[in-house]
Protein backbone atom coordinates (compact mmCIF):
# COMPACT_ATOMS: atom_id res chain seq x y z
CA UNK A 1 0.00 0.00 0.00
CA UNK A 2 2.79 2.41 0.91
CA UNK A 3 4.51 1.73 -2.42
CA UNK A 4 1.29 2.49 -4.29
CA UNK A 5 0.94 5.81 -2.45
CA UNK A 6 4.60 6.75 -3.00
CA UNK A 7 4.18 6.01 -6.70
CA UNK A 8 1.10 8.19 -6.73
CA UNK A 9 2.98 11.19 -5.28
CA UNK A 10 5.75 10.75 -7.84
CA UNK A 11 3.31 10.56 -10.72
CA UNK A 12 1.34 13.55 -9.41
CA UNK A 13 4.57 15.59 -9.36
CA UNK A 14 5.48 14.46 -12.88
CA UNK A 15 2.05 15.48 -14.18
CA UNK A 16 2.11 18.87 -12.51
CA UNK A 17 -0.62 17.93 -10.02
CA UNK A 18 1.42 18.21 -6.84
CA UNK A 19 0.69 21.82 -5.85
CA UNK A 20 1.83 21.47 -2.23
CA UNK A 21 4.15 18.71 -0.99
CA UNK A 22 4.79 18.35 2.72
CA UNK A 23 6.93 16.28 5.03
CA UNK A 24 8.32 16.36 8.56
CA UNK A 25 11.90 16.74 9.66
CA UNK A 26 13.59 16.48 13.04
CA UNK A 27 15.09 19.52 14.71
CA UNK A 28 16.65 20.10 18.14
CA UNK A 29 13.29 21.64 19.12
CA UNK A 30 11.06 18.83 17.90
CA UNK A 31 9.54 17.91 14.53
CA UNK A 32 9.15 20.65 11.92
CA UNK A 33 6.53 20.51 9.19
CA UNK A 34 7.91 21.59 5.80
CA UNK A 35 5.73 22.45 2.81
CA UNK A 36 6.79 23.41 -0.70
CA UNK A 37 5.14 24.44 -3.94
CA UNK A 38 6.85 23.99 -7.32
CA UNK A 39 8.16 27.55 -6.76
CA UNK A 40 9.82 26.95 -3.42
CA UNK A 41 9.48 26.49 0.33
CA UNK A 42 6.15 28.03 1.33
CA UNK A 43 5.65 27.05 4.96
CA UNK A 44 7.59 25.85 7.98
CA UNK A 45 5.48 24.65 10.91
CA UNK A 46 7.19 24.88 14.30
CA UNK A 47 6.91 22.05 16.86
CA UNK A 48 4.30 23.89 18.95
CA UNK A 49 2.07 24.64 15.96
CA UNK A 50 -0.91 22.49 14.97
CA UNK A 51 -0.10 20.43 11.90
CA UNK A 52 -3.67 19.79 10.82
CA UNK A 53 -4.45 23.47 11.03
CA UNK A 54 -1.42 24.34 8.89
CA UNK A 55 -2.35 21.76 6.23
CA UNK A 56 -5.94 23.00 6.16
CA UNK A 57 -4.67 26.56 5.73
CA UNK A 58 -2.41 25.49 2.84
CA UNK A 59 -5.35 23.68 1.22
CA UNK A 60 -7.47 26.81 1.51
CA UNK A 61 -4.92 29.46 0.56
CA UNK A 62 -2.59 27.71 -1.90
CA UNK A 63 -4.34 24.65 -3.36
CA UNK A 64 -6.26 21.63 -2.03
CA UNK A 65 -3.84 19.40 -3.95
CA UNK A 66 -1.76 18.83 -0.82
CA UNK A 67 0.16 15.54 -0.67
CA UNK A 68 2.68 14.08 1.73
CA UNK A 69 5.88 13.60 -0.29
CA UNK A 70 9.43 13.74 1.07
CA UNK A 71 11.43 14.05 -2.14
CA UNK A 72 10.47 17.62 -3.14
CA UNK A 73 11.70 18.70 0.31
CA UNK A 74 15.06 16.91 0.30
CA UNK A 75 17.02 20.13 -0.25
CA UNK A 76 15.12 22.02 2.48
CA UNK A 77 15.77 19.17 4.93
CA UNK A 78 19.44 19.06 4.01
CA UNK A 79 19.92 22.79 4.54
CA UNK A 80 17.98 22.80 7.81
CA UNK A 81 20.01 19.85 9.15
CA UNK A 82 23.22 21.74 8.35
CA UNK A 83 21.86 24.94 9.88
CA UNK A 84 20.94 23.25 13.17
CA UNK A 85 24.39 21.64 13.21
CA UNK A 86 25.93 25.14 12.95
CA UNK A 87 27.37 24.31 9.52
CA UNK A 88 25.24 26.56 7.33
CA UNK A 89 24.92 30.31 7.66
CA UNK A 90 22.83 31.15 4.61
CA UNK A 91 19.88 29.27 3.18
CA UNK A 92 19.99 28.91 -0.58
CA UNK A 93 16.76 27.10 -1.32
CA UNK A 94 14.09 28.99 -3.30
CA UNK A 95 11.20 30.46 -1.29
CA UNK A 96 7.56 30.96 -2.24
CA UNK A 97 6.30 34.18 -0.60
CA UNK A 98 2.64 33.81 -1.56
CA UNK A 99 1.36 33.42 2.02
CA UNK A 100 2.36 37.00 2.91
CA UNK A 101 1.37 40.19 1.13
CA UNK A 102 2.17 43.89 0.89
CA UNK A 103 3.83 45.39 3.96
CA UNK A 104 4.22 42.03 5.67
CA UNK A 105 5.95 40.55 2.66
CA UNK A 106 8.30 43.52 2.41
CA UNK A 107 9.08 43.20 6.12
CA UNK A 108 9.78 39.47 5.75
CA UNK A 109 12.05 40.09 2.78
CA UNK A 110 13.95 42.62 4.88
CA UNK A 111 14.22 40.02 7.64
CA UNK A 112 15.54 37.46 5.15
CA UNK A 113 18.45 39.84 4.46
CA UNK A 114 19.62 40.04 8.12
CA UNK A 115 22.98 38.25 8.14
CA UNK A 116 23.59 35.16 10.27
CA UNK A 117 24.46 35.95 13.86
CA UNK A 118 23.23 39.57 13.65
CA UNK A 119 20.04 41.14 14.95
CA UNK A 120 17.81 44.07 13.99
CA UNK A 121 15.07 45.94 15.84
CA UNK A 122 11.40 45.93 14.89
CA UNK A 123 11.84 49.64 14.06
CA UNK A 124 14.68 48.90 11.63
CA UNK A 125 12.55 46.25 9.91
CA UNK A 126 9.61 48.68 9.66
CA UNK A 127 11.93 51.23 8.07
CA UNK A 128 13.36 48.72 5.57
CA UNK A 129 9.81 47.74 4.63
CA UNK A 130 9.03 51.35 3.78
CA UNK A 131 7.24 52.70 6.86
CA UNK A 132 9.34 53.52 9.90
CA UNK A 133 6.25 54.17 12.01
CA UNK A 134 4.73 50.71 11.37
CA UNK A 135 6.67 49.11 14.22
CA UNK A 136 3.70 47.15 15.47
CA UNK A 137 2.95 45.90 11.94
CA UNK A 138 6.58 44.77 11.70
CA UNK A 139 5.97 42.79 14.88
CA UNK A 140 2.87 41.23 13.32
CA UNK A 141 4.87 40.34 10.20
CA UNK A 142 7.31 38.45 12.46
CA UNK A 143 4.49 36.83 14.39
CA UNK A 144 2.79 35.58 11.22
CA UNK A 145 6.00 34.60 9.39
CA UNK A 146 4.99 31.53 7.32
CA UNK A 147 8.63 30.40 6.90
CA UNK A 148 10.26 30.76 10.33
CA UNK A 149 13.90 29.70 10.87
CA UNK A 150 14.62 29.99 7.12
CA UNK A 151 13.28 33.56 7.13
CA UNK A 152 15.02 34.40 10.40
CA UNK A 153 12.45 36.39 12.36
CA UNK A 154 14.29 35.17 15.47
CA UNK A 155 16.92 37.81 14.58
CA UNK A 156 14.47 40.65 15.23
CA UNK A 157 14.52 42.15 18.76
CA UNK A 158 13.08 45.14 20.59
CA UNK A 159 14.96 48.43 20.26
CA UNK A 160 15.60 48.14 24.01
CA UNK A 161 17.38 44.86 23.35
CA UNK A 162 14.49 42.85 24.79
CA UNK A 163 13.67 39.55 23.09
CA UNK A 164 10.20 40.47 21.84
CA UNK A 165 8.07 37.47 20.89
CA UNK A 166 8.42 34.22 18.96
CA UNK A 167 5.85 31.88 17.43
CA UNK A 168 7.85 28.84 18.51
CA UNK A 169 8.23 30.13 22.08
CA UNK A 170 10.93 32.37 23.55
CA UNK A 171 13.26 29.50 24.59
CA UNK A 172 13.50 28.52 20.91
CA UNK A 173 14.27 32.12 19.90
CA UNK A 174 17.03 32.32 22.53
CA UNK A 175 18.44 28.95 21.47
CA UNK A 176 18.56 29.96 17.78
CA UNK A 177 20.34 33.22 18.65
CA UNK A 178 22.77 31.29 20.84
CA UNK A 179 23.39 28.78 18.03
CA UNK A 180 24.32 31.69 15.76
CA UNK A 181 26.46 33.29 18.45
CA UNK A 182 24.29 36.42 18.50
CA UNK A 183 23.86 38.39 21.69
CA UNK A 184 20.26 38.91 22.71
CA UNK A 185 20.12 41.85 25.06
CA UNK B 1 -11.82 21.28 0.58
CA UNK B 2 -9.65 19.30 2.99
CA UNK B 3 -6.04 18.61 1.93
CA UNK B 4 -6.06 15.81 -0.65
CA UNK B 5 -3.79 13.73 1.58
CA UNK B 6 -6.76 13.28 3.95
CA UNK B 7 -8.63 11.42 1.20
CA UNK B 8 -5.65 9.11 0.73
CA UNK B 9 -5.26 8.52 4.47
CA UNK B 10 -8.94 7.75 4.94
CA UNK B 11 -9.94 5.91 1.77
CA UNK B 12 -6.90 4.45 -0.04
CA UNK B 13 -7.21 1.05 1.63
CA UNK B 14 -10.87 0.72 0.72
CA UNK B 15 -10.36 1.93 -2.85
CA UNK B 16 -7.61 -0.68 -3.27
CA UNK B 17 -9.82 -3.44 -1.83
CA UNK B 18 -12.70 -2.55 -4.11
CA UNK B 19 -10.39 -2.44 -7.15
CA UNK B 20 -8.93 -5.82 -6.25
CA UNK B 21 -12.47 -7.15 -6.26
CA UNK B 22 -13.30 -5.48 -9.53
CA UNK B 23 -10.17 -6.14 -11.65
CA UNK B 24 -8.07 -8.62 -9.68
CA UNK B 25 -4.91 -8.16 -7.70
CA UNK B 26 -2.45 -7.86 -10.56
CA UNK B 27 -4.22 -4.93 -12.22
CA UNK B 28 -5.59 -3.20 -9.12
CA UNK B 29 -2.44 -1.16 -8.59
CA UNK B 30 -2.62 0.46 -12.03
CA UNK B 31 -6.31 1.24 -11.59
CA UNK B 32 -5.51 2.66 -8.16
CA UNK B 33 -3.01 5.09 -9.72
CA UNK B 34 -5.49 6.05 -12.45
CA UNK B 35 -8.22 6.60 -9.86
CA UNK B 36 -6.26 8.90 -7.59
CA UNK B 37 -4.60 10.83 -10.42
CA UNK B 38 -8.04 11.49 -11.95
CA UNK B 39 -9.37 12.50 -8.53
CA UNK B 40 -6.41 14.80 -7.91
CA UNK B 41 -6.89 16.41 -11.30
CA UNK B 42 -10.57 17.14 -10.67
CA UNK B 43 -10.30 17.93 -6.96
CA UNK B 44 -9.87 21.73 -6.99
CA UNK B 45 -13.03 22.11 -9.08
CA UNK B 46 -15.15 19.81 -6.95
CA UNK B 47 -18.06 21.80 -5.51
CA UNK B 48 -19.39 19.53 -2.83
CA UNK B 49 -17.17 17.79 -0.30
CA UNK B 50 -20.13 16.13 1.40
CA UNK B 51 -19.42 12.62 0.11
CA UNK B 52 -15.77 12.38 -0.87
CA UNK B 53 -15.72 8.63 -0.26
CA UNK B 54 -18.62 8.04 -2.68
CA UNK B 55 -16.95 10.33 -5.20
CA UNK B 56 -13.65 8.41 -5.02
CA UNK B 57 -15.37 5.02 -5.27
CA UNK B 58 -17.34 6.24 -8.26
CA UNK B 59 -14.10 7.21 -10.01
CA UNK B 60 -12.55 3.85 -9.01
CA UNK B 61 -15.42 1.99 -10.64
CA UNK B 62 -15.21 4.02 -13.82
CA UNK B 63 -11.52 3.17 -13.97
CA UNK B 64 -12.30 -0.51 -13.38
CA UNK B 65 -14.87 -0.44 -16.17
CA UNK B 66 -12.40 1.34 -18.50
CA UNK B 67 -9.88 -1.34 -17.66
CA UNK B 68 -12.26 -4.14 -18.59
CA UNK B 69 -13.31 -2.40 -21.79
CA UNK B 70 -9.68 -2.02 -22.76
CA UNK B 71 -9.10 -5.71 -22.23
CA UNK B 72 -12.19 -6.70 -24.15
CA UNK B 73 -15.06 -8.60 -22.69
CA UNK B 74 -13.39 -11.97 -22.60
CA UNK B 75 -13.90 -13.91 -19.36
CA UNK B 76 -11.06 -13.76 -16.86
CA UNK B 77 -8.51 -16.51 -17.41
CA UNK B 78 -8.59 -19.28 -14.83
CA UNK B 79 -4.91 -18.74 -14.07
CA UNK B 80 -5.79 -15.49 -12.32
CA UNK B 81 -7.35 -17.42 -9.46
CA UNK B 82 -3.98 -18.94 -8.62
CA UNK B 83 -2.40 -15.50 -8.16
CA UNK B 84 -3.98 -15.20 -4.75
CA UNK B 85 -1.51 -16.14 -2.00
CA UNK B 86 -2.44 -19.39 -0.27
CA UNK B 87 -2.56 -17.81 3.19
CA UNK B 88 -4.50 -14.75 2.17
CA UNK B 89 -5.76 -12.96 5.27
CA UNK B 90 -8.90 -11.64 3.59
CA UNK B 91 -11.75 -14.08 4.25
CA UNK B 92 -13.89 -12.70 1.43
CA UNK B 93 -11.26 -13.22 -1.21
CA UNK B 94 -12.98 -16.23 -2.75
CA UNK B 95 -16.15 -14.21 -3.17
CA UNK B 96 -14.30 -11.37 -4.88
CA UNK B 97 -12.82 -13.74 -7.39
CA UNK B 98 -16.30 -14.86 -8.31
CA UNK B 99 -17.39 -11.23 -8.45
CA UNK B 100 -14.38 -10.52 -10.66
CA UNK B 101 -15.66 -13.10 -13.15
CA UNK B 102 -19.08 -11.43 -13.56
CA UNK B 103 -19.83 -9.34 -16.68
CA UNK B 104 -18.58 -5.72 -16.19
CA UNK B 105 -21.89 -4.04 -15.29
CA UNK B 106 -22.92 -6.73 -12.85
CA UNK B 107 -19.47 -6.82 -11.30
CA UNK B 108 -19.44 -3.06 -10.86
CA UNK B 109 -22.97 -3.01 -9.42
CA UNK B 110 -22.13 -5.76 -6.92
CA UNK B 111 -18.87 -4.17 -5.74
CA UNK B 112 -20.42 -0.72 -5.51
CA UNK B 113 -23.29 -2.08 -3.47
CA UNK B 114 -21.54 -4.52 -1.16
CA UNK B 115 -17.92 -3.36 -0.97
CA UNK B 116 -18.63 0.36 -1.06
CA UNK B 117 -22.12 0.38 0.42
CA UNK B 118 -23.45 2.86 -2.15
CA UNK B 119 -27.21 3.34 -2.65
CA UNK B 120 -28.81 2.46 -5.99
CA UNK B 121 -28.92 6.06 -7.15
CA UNK B 122 -25.15 6.47 -6.73
CA UNK B 123 -24.49 3.11 -8.37
CA UNK B 124 -26.57 4.31 -11.30
CA UNK B 125 -24.56 7.55 -11.43
CA UNK B 126 -21.31 5.60 -11.36
CA UNK B 127 -22.40 3.28 -14.16
CA UNK B 128 -24.06 5.99 -16.21
CA UNK B 129 -27.42 4.17 -16.28
CA UNK B 130 -30.86 4.53 -14.69
CA UNK B 131 -31.40 3.41 -11.08
CA UNK B 132 -33.70 0.71 -12.43
CA UNK B 133 -30.98 -0.64 -14.72
CA UNK B 134 -28.50 -0.51 -11.81
CA UNK B 135 -30.93 -2.50 -9.67
CA UNK B 136 -31.30 -5.05 -12.47
CA UNK B 137 -27.53 -5.44 -12.91
CA UNK B 138 -27.17 -5.89 -9.17
CA UNK B 139 -29.97 -8.47 -9.10
CA UNK B 140 -28.54 -10.43 -12.04
CA UNK B 141 -25.08 -10.35 -10.46
CA UNK B 142 -26.32 -11.63 -7.11
CA UNK B 143 -28.38 -14.36 -8.80
CA UNK B 144 -25.31 -15.53 -10.65
CA UNK B 145 -23.16 -15.50 -7.53
CA UNK B 146 -25.77 -17.54 -5.65
CA UNK B 147 -25.71 -20.13 -8.43
CA UNK B 148 -21.90 -20.26 -8.38
CA UNK B 149 -21.83 -20.69 -4.62
CA UNK B 150 -24.62 -23.27 -4.48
Amino acid sequence: MKTAIDRLAERAAAEGLLDVAYTRTDSPFGPLLLATTPRGLVRVGLPNQDEEEILAELAGRVSPRVLEAAKPLDEARRELDLYFAGKLTEFELPLDWQLSRDFRRRALRAIARIPYGQTRSYTEIATSAGNERAVRAAGTACGTNPIPVVVPCHRVLRSSGGLGGYGGGLPMKEALLALEGAHSG
Amino acid sequence: MPPFQTLIDEHATEVMAVLRGAVGRSDADDCFQETFIAALRAYPKLRDDGNLRGWLLTIAHRKAIDHHRARGRRPLPVAEVAETPVNDPEPLDGIWELVGALPPKQRAAVTLRYASDLPHAEIAAALGCSPEAARRSLHEGIKRLRKELA
